[in-house]
């Protein structure tokens, strides 16, 4: 068991470096540097020259991959190529931003996706279940900024409910993003719900035609609780790890939502980065954003091997 | 309370098709169940008799409705009871033990914590005691470390233990009825015949009544005092087990009989043509008129009626006086078989297969982590046109072995040879295409071996392009004649598997095996998918095969008579060892290895007068001992602590008869004949 763990983390430690390496050789194969980016038209000759020595740009790539993953490893990111400012700094309040943004989302959407899934799965093809899946295809298939931009429309500008844009400062406390911060929830939550939901459904209904679930009816078990006990625990089981794609999308992967509401996330940051050529930052990023999904989905392996008395058995077997 | 304890009356249960007209499951049952008495339901797969038994429960499967009748369970009508009157009886008073039940257990729940809720539901028994009654219910069913149990999840039980778990949950309510859905189908034999006597025990000591469920006569003949045989949908006979079993009056209940192999009878079991009409494709007359041999015009034009004989017999057939006239045992077929000596076609040299690769860390660390190998010295020779068959229970490696010499498992020591000496390379990548040609391999579930996507003429066409390169209209014209081979017409060429029965899909796996024009044929458990009336069309179109092409078969087996039916020599295998190796006449009879002779003892006949003698328990091992014989730890004859230590020479018997044991040939003919002389007494 604990070999098997020790096994994933090593595994996962592996990942993170080979992405790391990617990371580094796309950045570097980019044309131009910060050098260029951050002396625009003045780009040439000794400037440029001194710039790059300046910020160690011209020694070998290999020897600067080293500098920057050892310094990373130890949480140094580095400095930010046109603001001198530390970019763990920078990308620390950005994080805790995505954090919040996702721990709302999260906290509203899986329940609900759980309860959706569950209801539609045991009234397979009744009206509750045609209404839900309906709306859950929809919410699905339509954009996200067009959703986000409808829900602007009718909250913020028409009933005048909800602010429409953040403007809170990016380093400002959680606290204070609230009530901004509601409609951007609202938007994560409807895709999210319903690709959780339908996963559920089918579980639900899978687990259900089982001979188990057969069994337990003609055991006198009540149905309600051969729904709770005997159903629930094993529809659940994949419903794991389709939450940690969710949650490694949701601190990554939601730049569209952070542009519309202008939201101050990682994903904007990155943005933001790649347009000012801050190949430092867009680096930071892109290693926090790949580590991210490495660990949430070496949690929900772990989780799902905890909740599956299977795989348990199976690799405490193995030592 | 009078009358009977179940009172189904003239039900019928249907769905409804694509054409949105109803298709009857079960048309007008009359099934009556005494208290204390024990009824089977015998019949093939689409006969309804399973929806029949649950239909008892007050239960049909979703889709299902009941179109007419009641059903009745101690005078109230089940299909009229509110949900929570049905939860009380069920499990309670009425329980059922499911076919399979690795998967009717919950998966997340612990075997305690599943009887301590059917203990909750329907005992009168203290919360406090809920713990020590389930262990003691374990305890009644012959769980070893009934406590231990507890704790376990389904999945860590072998299939045995698995079955006895749920006849203790089944006990639970203490049911004055108890209805068995298949509950020994998928067990080994050894495993089939501890449960049955543990049934019979409980059913007698408490006076439940039985509702046996099963296609397997011969458990049903162990464990049933009357028997419904079920066809289509219908009750065709009822009788006394010793009625229906031994002369029975309905033509499609002698058919069944004759189409069962027997271990007593070297001949090959007759098959049965044709198929049972889909539900609701029976017309107006009797739904048994294409496959009978008594049919006259008459029974096409009306149904009969289920007629009741003062001898207490009912039967459905208007010609039940004549049916004696068809034969019961084998009229079938003499197993072809070579005469004089013949060249090697496939010799096993010390085959040795090993599952557990060494991995990264036991490299590392320099660990022998092969262990004891799975399969171990494996040293066999079979003759140009002989079958050997390979028998034993789960986990003897009989199927491994098989992969093995298909070269999808390569051995971890020892070599395969085909004829003329040439060595096989292990992985079947390295083979050359003339190798791969010779050795085809037939699997035991035709449903996954045939590509689902692709015509019968597509996968016959695989291997006629791929080694001999037939193109156009000769590559047509040989998928035909290959078809006729396995007696199927070339209409069948633009069909789907889906389209077909599960006979009919094993004819094409066989059909595309043959394709190839192989020397060595691999049958894995191929007859054990199907229903028996169609096993023994298929074991007769092997043996047809055999006679026509000269094919070498090895042919696996876990159904002992099956392997009897068609083979020439047999090998015993117990752990991935051999034990017994001979003619199969000779191997069959005594003196025998004591594993042959446990596996022999614990086989089912359907015949009411034969007992199975149980000589050994049924305890699954994980994995064979270290050293000695592999059979040490379950032996009823183990001499002492050489059989611990020493691995069996190979005893001498007449002929080619060989037996690996520290018993003489001579010991264990004495001993065998002892005990046969006991059981007679």
């Amino acid at each position: 068991m604990l070999a098997m763990l020790l096994r994933r983390l090593f595994l996962g430690l592996v990942t993170v470096w080979i992405v790391s390496m990617i990371i580094f050789a796309g950045v570097e194969m980019l044309p131009g540097d910060s050098c260029t980016a951050f002396l625009e038209r003045e780009a040439k000759g000794k400037l440029l020259e001194n710039c790059r020595e300046a910020q160690g740009l011209n020694r070998p790539a290999a020897e600067r991959y080293f500098d920057w993953a050892t310094s990373a490893a130890r949480g140094d990111l580095g400095i930010s190529a046109n603001g001198e400012k530390s970019i763990a700094e920078l990308v620390g309040d950005r994080l805790g931003n995505s954090l919040l943004l996702a721990a709302c989302s999260l906290a509203l959407g899986v329940p609900l996706a759980i309860f959706l899934g569950v209801v539609t799965g045991l009234w397979r093809d009744r009206p509750v279940d045609l209404a839900v899946s309906t709306l859950a295809i929809f919410a699905m298939t339509i954009p996200e900024f067009v959703s986000a931009t409808v829900l602007i429309l009718v909250f913020s500008v028409w009933l005048g409910w909800l602010p429409g844009i953040v403007l809170t400062s990016a380093s400002a406390p959680a606290s204070e993003f609230f009530p901004e911060i509601i409609l951007p929830v609202l938007v994560l939550t409807m895709v999210m719900t319903a690709h959780i939901l339908r996963m559920v459904r089918s579980s639900v209904i899978e687990v259900m035609a089982g001979d188990y679930i057969q069994m337990a009816t003609l055991k006198g078990v009540p149905y309600w609780r051969i729904v709770f006990w005997h159903a629930l625990p094993n529809a659940l089981l994949p419903a794991i790890n389709v939450v940690a794609l969710t949650i490694a999308w949701l601190l990554g992967g939601v730049v569209v939502i952070e542009v519309v509401f202008n939201y101050p996330g990682l994903g904007r940051m990155m943005i933001d980065a790649i347009s000012d050529r801050d190949l430092p930052v867009v680096q930071a990023i892109a290693l926090i954003v790949a580590t991210v999904y490495v660990c949430v989905n070496l949690s929900a392996d772990i989780l799902t091997m905890f909740a599956n008395p299977r795989l348990r058995t199976l690799h405490m077997r193995r030592g | 309370m009078t009358g009977p304890l179940i009172d189904i009356r003239n039900i019928s249960v249907g769905f409804t098709g694509k054409s949105s007209a109803t298709l009857p499951v079960l048309r007008n049952i009359d099934l009556k169940v005494n208290a204390g008495e024990s009824i089977g339901i015998v019949g093939e797969s689409g006969s309804g008799k399973s929806t029949l038994a649950l239909a008892a429960m007050g239960y049909l499967k979703s889709g299902l409705r009941l179109m007419e009748g009641s059903v009745a369970f101690q005078g109230q009508d089940m299909f009229a009871r509110t949900r929570t009157e049905l939860e009380q009886i069920r499990g309670g008073e009425l329980a059922l033990i499911p076919q399979n039940s690795g998967q009717s257990l919950t998966p997340t729940l612990r075997i305690g914590a599943q009887l301590v809720e059917a203990l909750r539901l329907h005992a009168d028994v203290p919360e406090a005691q809920y713990s020590a009654k389930a262990i003691e219910l374990l305890g009644q069913v012959r769980l070893p470390d009934p406590a231990a149990i507890m704790t376990r999840f389904p999945h860590e039980l072998s299939g045995g233990q698995q079955q006895r778990a749920a006849i203790g949950m089944a006990l639970a309510g203490e049911p004055t009825a108890l209805l068995l859905d298949e509950p020994t189908t998928g067990l080994d034999v050894t495993t089939q015949a501890h449960i049955l006597e543990l049934l019979r025990d409980i059913a007698r000591d408490r006076g439940m009544a039985m509702v046996y469920v099963s296609h397997d006569l011969g458990a049903i003949a162990r464990v049933c005092d009357r028997v419904v045989v079920m066809y289509a949908g219908e009750v065709v006979l009822e009788g006394s087990t010793r009625q229906v079993l031994k002369t029975p009056i309905h033509p499609y209940a002698r058919g069944l009989l004759a189409s069962i192999p027997r271990l007593s009878d070297p001949r090959l079991p007759v098959a049965l043509d044709g198929r049972p009409p889909a539900p609701g494709g029976a017309g107006q007359g009797c739904s048994f008129i294409d496959r009978c041999a008594l049919a006259q015009d008459g029974c096409r034009t009306s149904r009969p009626d289920l007629e009741r004989l003062p001898s207490g017999e009912a039967v459905r057939c208007f010609h039940y006086q004549e049916a004696h006239q068809l034969s019961l045992t084998g009229s079938g077929a003499i197993p072809a078989s070579l005469d004089g000596a013949s060249p090697s076609a496939l010799h096993l040299d010390y085959l040795a297969i090993s599952y557990r690769r060494p991995g990264l860390y036991d490299k590392v660390l320099g660990r022998d982590s092969a262990g004891v190998p799975t399969v171990d010295g494996i040293e066999i020779t079979v003759a140009k046109g002989e079958t050997l068959g390979l028998v034993g229970e789960s986990g003897s490696g009989k199927s491994t072995i098989l992969k093995a010499i298909a070269g999808l498992l390569p051995p971890s020591g020892g070599k395969i040879t085909v004829a003329g000496g040439q060595a096989l390379a292990p992985e079947v990548e390295h083979r050359s295409p003339d190798h791969l040609r010779k050795i085809q391999l037939i699997f035991q579930n035709p449903d996954d071996s045939l590509n689902p996507r692709q015509t019968i003429a597509q996968i016959l066409e695989q291997p006629l392009k791929l080694y001999f390169g037939l193109t156009g209209d000769a590559l047509h014209q040989r998928s035909a004649e290959i078809l006729d081979r396995v007696r199927l017409g070339a209409h069948y060429l633009d069909r789907l598997p889906s389209q077909l029965s599960g006979g009919e899909k094993q004819r094409v796996a066989i059909a595309r095996a043959f394709a190839a024009e192989p020397d060595l044929v691999l049958c894995d458990e191929v007859t054990s998918a199907l229903d028996v009336s169609v096993q023994a069309a298929v074991l007769d179109l092997l043996n047809d095969l055999k006679a026509t092409q000269g094919t070498t078969y090895v042919f696996v087996s876990h159904d002992l008579a099956v392997v009897r039916a068609l083979s020439d020599r047999v090998a015993v295998l117990y752990q991935g060892r051999l034990c017994e190796l001979g003619p199969s006449a000779d191997v069959y009879a005594m003196p025998s290895h004591p594993y042959t002779e446990v596996l022999l003892g614990a086989v089912l006949e359907p015949d009411p007068d034969t007992a199975p003698t149980l000589s050994a328990d049924d305890v699954v091992e994980l994995s064979p001992p270290a050293q000695g014989c592999p059979f040490q730890r379950r032996c009823p004859r183990k001499i002492g602590r050489i059989c611990d230590t020493d691995t069996p020479p190979w005893q001498q018997g007449v002929k080619d008869h060989t037996i690996k044991c520290h018993h003489s040939i001579a010991d264990l003919a004495a001993a065998q004949a002892e005990g046969a002389a006991g059981q007679r007494a």
